[in-house]
């Protein structure tokens, strides 16, 4: 599935500084490998060493987050948005 | 240096003031690639908590799909510490992902005393800068 896929400013280093750039998948895990295949190292900053979503990035599929639709299991359509947001968090200590 | 009018640190001031003991979060908007924090967004803290604050993931969606549409890029973030100094946690570091941000703390913890400082953080790496307010932006 033709999807486009939204590139926040801190992983724009992947990709050229290109701020959107299309992806193919059937899911979000697919997805993410067939970028990886051109943006190396892009998959890293997104799932953590035990497959999942890293805590602190939001990934969202049309106006979704995917953690509430089945995470790297949530199915594409073409013509999806996707987006790549990294959380915005902190603490005192 | 981080130039913000008086009216935008009031704002976030106040913000931080009235979320007290909670800490406060929020971001100033401004035209990409301007350097201009322009429009006070105040975000809901999803941790409501004195110590950890986080924006919401459907309110963070709306927000970069507002200044997407609008030109805009998130100029300011900031937060407050309600009970810490206003400089940039553990947490804070290992979390921030706006290289171009300033990033602004807040303390609270003195009811009588505004302390307000800006730094950039990129890569784990603290720069404390000077902030200059100015009347009008």
């Amino acid at each position: 599935m033709a999807v486009e896929v939204k590139i926040p400013t801190i992983l724009r280093t992947y990709t050229d500084g290109s701020k959107a750039v299309p992806g193919d998948g059937a899911n979000l895990a697919a997805l993410l490998d067939d970028l990886e295949t051109r943006y190396s190292g892009l998959k890293a900053r997104l799932i953590t060493d035990d497959g999942s979503l890293h805590r602190f990035v939001n990934i969202y599929v049309n106006d979704e987050d995917v953690r509430f639709t089945g995470s790297l299991d949530t199915t594409l359509s073409d013509g999806d948005s996707v987006t790549i947001l990294p959380a915005v968090a902190g603490g005192s200590f | 240096m981080l130039t913000l009018s008086t009216a935008t640190y009031d704002a976030i001031v106040a913000h931080a003031r009235r979320d007290h003991p909670d800490e406060a979060c929020g971001v100033v908007a401004g035209p990409e690639g301007s350097d201009r924090p322009v429009r006070v967004i105040e975000m809901l803290n999803a941790a409501r908590s004195p110590t950890f604050y986080e924006f919401d993931s459907a309110d963070l969606f709306q927000l970069y799909k507002e200044m997407e549409a609008n030109d805009e890029e998130p100029v300011i973030v900031y937060h407050s510490h309600t009970a810490t100094e206003a400089y940039p946690s553990r947490t804070d570091i290992n979390l921030a992902q706006e290289p171009n941000a300033h990033y602004v703390l807040v303390s609270t913890r003195q009811p009588d005393t505004v302390e307000f400082r800006s730094f950039r953080i990129v890569q784990g790496t603290v720069t404390e800068e000077p902030v200059q307010v100015v009347a009008e932006l």
